[in-house]
């Protein structure tokens, strides 16, 4: 058996020589690297982090939105603490004494050597006189952090906010250490990656009573702070601000985009909050109040909220019906008005008309039979349902249009099996599901999505994913948002369509609140059934005709019909947009607007 | 009972020595470690160097029962240990404690312990007795098989729980395999295998394929097979890479400059290894052999690491090549705690001066890094005398292990040696920068029961046979 006794010595000789290597390693590093002399004389070494400031938001017109101030965080380290005037501090502070005492016992149980932080976010009026009279103060010492400032009270859906990151986000990126900031909502969460900047790291010589003796090495090994990203956002905020005004007293929201960029020129949600109010120590006192506020204006309407289109869907089912040939320029359906079955019009017009008067009209039994027509081309009523609905969603609707910012909903949609269920196999067909042909019913269809589809229509046939961010510093926007999204319509058949929307606004007796002298604005009206109140008022619109700066939808809920609110307003906006000013004769429709108060409509006089 | 007087007299009291001094020293550097002015008792429970010196208490207890019981015990149970470990690996999958990202400590009540801990000496029990069975040939292939299945049962249920260290634990068994006459070309390929993958991970591809090449040639030309049979294989290359180049030409189709060298060096190995089988030039076809695959691992070693090893993993074996360094962040450690002993100096700081040490700089300094505290407060004449006793024991072992007469305990004997090695030699080498991060605790100087046990257990179960080596003859 032991005919390999002599590998033993192999086996020695191994060992051996894995423990000169580590003898020779372990002589290296501690008798002959000078690196670590420095430390011989009981010093420390003290990784002080170096925030950078987060990169800077700007509108599309170059003005500054969104920046930063200095504030200070007080930290103490436990050990070091000698009595001190414990009143002074905490009046200086505005904190109470028992808080303070309570702060202090966690720093204790913490670390009695390490330094915790006591009060975070302190003002730089604050800290200037704390400053003066820290040497009074053994244990505490200060650092600088950066926080948000807003110039502009608007767009806090758009802009979103910063907080400090959670167990998820240190779990899922090593960047983060605990205490440190990141984006939670809007652009802030989308381009946090851009806007953090990098961290830096500099050195110093720490006593063992902690004090800072000089930097390692003069600062060789420090790691400078690499500021954040500048974003240049596609928000006109002259726009957004004249938007979130005009919704003031009101639920509804309001979404502009550029149709030939998907750029968004205008997100407002209301009602709103101003974005400084989610800023530096009040901001968990604020976030509280904000999340019982009755009104929730922490939910973003123009991104989550689901309303029926109402009307303004006619012009897809008309476009629909158009590419699938079933109507075309010569077809008229008779309208009996308010006796027309299955669904009643109660718009007075002449009959039987064609598609583009049927637009400007808002003739429900032309799009009743538009809508069938559809049907009717398919064997099974199933298979036409699904033919309609992936027009609809080639629009953007029914499905996440996948934008730039946190939170959209896709709306819905139902598929052909929903109704299956409901009515059972083949026992529904266009008249069980006709509430569609005019836009109610199972439809939903947030704000973005609306005009979004209104933006395609704008351009005649495709759309771009809608952004709210359109330039980064020394980066690009992803090529995604860069792509023309095609509808599957025909060029050709959007001019008729975009022709009965144009006559909508400038012919019809109900649209005169919103026609704008020398703009050609293309629109359609929507109302939005309600099962809970009032109906919503909808309104969709692009303007010019030729060659389009700017599609609007508008949703203000409780507003009756999209004629008294949302068209008014949007023709605000875009005369605001287009002409940068309201014109005098149309003032009145602006303080109509502003002086409306659907929250609290019954006001004491 | 002659046998118990004799059996105090044949225990080698060396090894205790040492073993009671490693055990000393370990705690008063978890002590040091954990130590604050505020708790100073040295007997606190509620502190980790007073839960310690209970277990070190126990251990002591541990060691004396094993001593006490026939060494036919653990001949006889060796399968049922192993058995019973395994079925405790098997429940950690299901109800296991997750500490640290390992899913692998087993608690009940308040009593957590880590079944991997004690897989060491049930597998290094089910080993000896395998293999020294009447009749057993090691270079069977039924042999190596069901070796292989004892080892690597284990190894795949601790590396489900996600501990990669106790995993590789079980790679030094190829040491007791190299000692019961495993060809020594195992270990050579094995030493090969590494250094392949080091460097397939450090050179940018093409440099390491032009490399491979270079070397091959050379190795061909010293072993001379004749001008002819060179120029041939030259031509088998330049053949290879014309036609990947030509193909690289023609379809276009990104075909980088490593993807066309890899498929040259491939094609052209081929063309030699058929050539020198034709030729019956045994030796040259083996190297063409070893190339092949040396290619093939090469870019197996490139995608596994790319796609199968986790981001932790690659980031840690990244920072030991010097790939991507990142003081602040998985170098953090290591960076630490070259610091921690590279302060030491030549004379340390003295007990419970250690600064490095004190204030959390260091992570895991009672565990995984208390060598670092050795390093700090006793200087390079602590670490000195620390892997002195170290490698004292390890070549004590050796020796002991050599003068058995049973194969059962000459095997156990090995394997104690060569697990105890493999954790001070992975464990120190972390600490000083020259193995990976890999967590694995030092044995008897880290914080924790179940190591300090299965290390007692381990060692003491071998010293029980040692003693008895002279009734092996009278049996």
């Amino acid at each position: 058996m032991n005919t390999f006794s002599k590998r033993s010595y192999v086996i020695i000789g191994f060992f051996v020589l894995v423990g000169l290597v580590f003898i020779a390693g372990l002589f290296r590093l501690q008798v002959l690297d000078p690196t670590y002399k420095v430390f011989a004389t009981n010093n420390v070494l003290r990784d002080v982090v170096q925030y950078p400031a987060r990169g800077l938001i700007f509108d599309r017109n170059g003005k500054l939105l969104v920046h930063n101030k200095p504030a200070y965080d007080l930290l103490v380290t436990p050990r070091e603490v000698e009595a001190f005037d414990t009143l002074y501090l905490c009046n200086l502070l505005e904190i109470s004494k028992t808080d303070l005492e309570e702060r202090m016992k966690t720093a204790r149980e913490y670390s009695a050597f390490r330094p915790s932080i006591i009060v975070k976010q302190i003002p730089p009026e604050t800290y200037a006189v704390l400053q003066e009279r820290l040497y009074r103060f053994k244990g505490f010492h200060t650092q600088s952090r950066t926080l948000r400032e807003y110039n502009y009270p608007v767009a806090a859906h758009v802009l979103g906010y910063v907080g400090e990151v959670n167990p998820s986000d240190l779990e899922r990126d090593r960047y983060y250490r605990q205490g440190d900031y990141i984006g939670v909502s809007g652009i802030e969460k989308t381009y946090e990656e851009w806007l953090r900047g990098e961290k830096g790291m500099k050195k110093f010589l720490v006593d063992v009573h902690n004090r800072i003796q000089g930097s390692f090495l003069g600062g060789m090994e420090d790691v400078p702070a690499q500021i954040g990203h500048n974003l240049v956002s596609s928000i006109d905020i002259d726009l957004q601000l004249y938007a979130e005004e005009l919704l003031q007293n009101k639920r509804g929201s309001v979404v502009a985009i550029e149709p030939s960029t998907g750029e968004i020129l205008a997100l407002a949600t209301a009602p709103t909050y101003d974005p400084g109010m989610l800023v530096g120590r009040v901001r968990g006192a604020n976030y509280a109040q904000l999340l019982a506020d009755t009104l929730n204006p922490l939910f973003n309407r123009a991104l989550m909220a689901e309303y029926p289109p109402g009307s303004t869907f006619k012009v897809l089912n008309v476009l629909a019906a158009m590419e699938e040939q079933t109507i075309n320029l010569n077809t008229r359906f008779s309208c009996a008005g308010r006796a027309s079955t299955p669904i009643r019009c109660t718009h007075d017009h002449y009959s039987p008309l064609g598609l583009i008067d049927a637009i400007k009209e808002s003739c429900n039994p032309f799009l009743w039979n538009t809508f069938r027509s559809i049907f009717s081309k398919y064997p099974t009523s199933a298979g036409g349902y699904d033919v309609w609905r992936e027009h609809v969603l080639n629009f953007g609707i029914g499905q996440k249009l996948n934008i730039d910012i946190p939170g959209e909903l896709p709306g819905s949609l139902p598929e052909a099996s929903y109704y299956n269920r409901i009515y059972g196999t083949g026992r529904w067909n266009a008249l069980t599901v006709r509430s569609l042909a005019i836009g109610q019913g199972e439809l939903g269809v947030t704000p973005i999505q609306l005009a979004n589809y209104c933006a395609a229509v704008a351009n005649r046939g495709y759309y771009l994913t809608p952004h709210v961010v359109k330039e980064i510093e020394d980066g690009g926007i992803p090529n995604r948002l860069k792509t023309r999204n095609f509808v599957g319509v025909s060029e050709e058949h959007f001019e008729p369509v975009i022709e009965g929307m144009q006559r909508a606004v400038e012919q019809t007796n109900t649209a005169y609140l919103s026609r704008i002298p020398g703009i050609a604005m293309c629109g359609k009206t929507g109302t939005a059934e309600n099962p809970h109140g009032s109906d919503h008022s909808v309104f969709m619109a692009f303007a010019p005709r030729e060659n389009p700066q700017i599609a609007i939808s508008v949703y203000i809920e409780s507003g009756v019909w999209g004629a008294r609110f949302a068209a008014p307003i949007a023709s605000l906006l875009v005369e605001k947009y287009l002409n940068d000013s309201i014109s005098t004769e149309r003032k009145w429709i602006e303080t109509r607007m502003l002086d409306a108060n659907l929250l609290n409509p019954i006001q004491p006089k | 009972m002659a046998k118990r007087n004799s059996l105090w007299a044949n225990i080698d009291w060396l090894t205790v020595f040492i073993y009671l001094v490693l055990v000393f020293l370990g705690w008063i550097n978890i002590y040091a470690a954990v130590y604050d002015a505020d708790h100073h008792s040295i007997f606190d429970v509620s502190q980790r160097y007073g839960k310690q010196m209970v277990w070190i208490g126990a251990a002591l207890l541990i060691a004396f029962v094993i001593l006490l019981i026939e060494t036919n015990f653990y001949v006889f149970f060796a399968w049922f240990f192993y058995g019973a470990v395994i079925f405790l690996l098997i429940m950690v999958l299901f109800f296991g404690t997750t500490v640290n990202n390992s899913k692998s400590w087993l608690t009940i009540g308040s009593f957590a312990i880590q079944p991997a801990e004690f897989g060491k000496f049930t597998t290094a029990l089910v080993l000896a007795k395998y293999m020294s069975t009447f009749g057993f040939k090691l270079k069977r292939f039924k042999s190596l098989l069901t070796i292989g299945v004892i080892i690597f049962l284990p190894v795949l249920l601790i590396l489900l729980q996600n501990d990669m260290g106790s995993a590789l634990v079980y790679f030094s068994f190829i040491l007791v395999l190299y000692r019961e006459g495993l060809s020594g070309v195992v270990l050579f390929f094995i030493t090969l295998i590494v250094l392949l993958f080091v460097f397939s991970l450090v050179l940018p591809e093409v440099t390491f394929f032009i490399l491979l090449a270079v070397i091959a040639l050379v190795v061909f030309l010293i072993l001379n097979p004749g001008m002819k049979h060179f120029f041939r294989v030259v031509l088998f290359f330049a053949a290879a890479l014309a036609l990947f180049a030509g193909l690289g030409f023609f379809i276009k189709a990104g075909l980088k400059p490593e993807h066309i060298l890899a498929g040259m060096l491939m094609l052209g190995g081929i063309a030699a290894w058929v050539y020198s089988l034709r030729k019956k030039l045994k030796s040259y076809s083996m190297i063409a052999l070893v190339f092949i695959g040396a290619v093939l691992f090469s870019v197996t070693v490139d995608y596994t690491f790319d796609n199968v090893l986790s981001s932790y993993q690659q980031a840690r074996i990244n920072e030991l090549l010097g790939i991507e360094s990142d003081p602040l962040g998985v170098g953090y450690n290591v960076n630490q705690s070259k610091i921690a002993i590279g302060s030491g100096g030549m004379w340390g700081k003295g007990f419970l001066n250690g600064t490095q040490t004190k204030f959390n700089f260091v992570p895991a300094q009672s565990t995984d890094f208390i060598f670092c505290t050795v390093g700090e407060e006793w200087g390079f004449a602590g670490t000195f005398v620390v892997v002195l006793l170290f490698v004292l024991l390890f070549v004590r072992l050796v020796l002991l292990a050599e003068r058995q007469r049973s194969g059962f305990s000459r095997i156990y004997g090995y394997s104690a040696a060569v697990v105890l090695f493999f954790h001070f030699a992975v464990n120190i080498g972390m600490t000083i920068g020259l193995m990976p991060v890999i967590g694995i605790p030092l044995p008897f100087f880290s914080y924790g029961g179940s190591s300090l046990w299965s290390f007692t257990i381990l060692l003491f179960i071998f010293l029980r046979l040692d003693a008895s080596r002279l009734d092996y003859l009278s049996q």
